[in-house]
């Protein structure tokens, strides 16, 4: 690691920045979800919870694949 | 992470307190990212247990609990009792001469207890002026997002019996 590529590193973390702001776009649909659900719930209206629960778990799923995302462009950006 | 970093990566210890001042804002952004999938895990979970909670409303079984005898209350006149378990306080009221009908005494809005107004014949949570009607529970006026939770009534012979809670 003597030598660090600093042009790498700084598309690294525009890269990082993109990911960040999905995952806290995905992160506020699946808050506006749960407060969704539970409204719904408390209406006695429980037909909606599979669906929430559903959507909430791929938008889950999507965060993780762009934590990965992150962690590997940092492992990349940094590791050169 | 050992399992996402490479075999002759740096010790770990390196990476969060590294000695390049470039890569403070990496170790920033790695925790915060860290923290949303937490966040968003949570949301996810959360989801579930409301799932949870919808089946076994569906699949709740109510007991039959005797709340009053026939004619016991005058008409305007209210009687409080507990259903289906001792904590959830309900309220029957007699609005005409054969007309009776039994909502959950919790407003929707803040669960403060409401009261039966005889003169408007409605029910009315004094914490945020909220109404309900006295005949199907539904919301007059005020903050209250949702109807009362309706009590279910069966007259057994010369008394009324409680059999299961209508929510909506």
């Amino acid at each position: 690691m003597a030598d660090r590529d600093f042009s790498k590193q700084k598309k690294g973390l525009v890269a990082i920045d993109g990911a960040m702001a999905l995952i806290v776009l995905l992160v506020i649909v699946q808050v506006w979800l749960l407060s969704a659900a539970l409204e719904a719930l408390l209406a006695g209206h429980s037909e909606t919870a599979l669906p929430a629960a559903i959507f909430s778990g791929i938008l889950f799923l999507c965060c993780v694949a762009l934590t990965l995302f992150v962690w590997r462009v940092d492992r990349d950006s940094r590791d050169h | 992470m050992p399992f996402f970093r490479k075999p002759d990566s740096e010790a770990l210890w390196k990476d969060e307190f590294s000695i390049h001042a470039a890569d403070e804002r990496y170790v920033s952004r790695r925790q915060f990212t860290k923290f949303l999938t937490l966040a968003s895990l949570g949301m996810f979970v959360g989801n579930l247990w409301i799932l949870a909670r919808s089946y076994f409303m569906k699949s709740a079984v109510f007991p039959r609990s005797a709340v009053a005898g026939v004619g016991e209350i005058p008409v305007g006149g209210v009687k409080l009792f507990a259903y289906p378990t001792p904590e959830d306080r309900c309220i029957l009221v007699r609005t005409a001469e054969n007309e009776y009908s039994a909502f959950s005494q919790k407003c929707t809005h803040l669960s403060c207890a409401v009261y039966y107004e005889r003169e408007t014949n409605r029910l009315a949570c004094p914490c945020h002026h909220g109404y309900f009607s006295a005949t199907d529970g539904s919301v007059l006026q005020g903050p209250p997002p949702r109807p009362l939770p309706r009590i279910l009534l069966e007259q057994q012979g010369q008394e009324f019996v409680a059999i299961g809670i209508k929510v909506g």
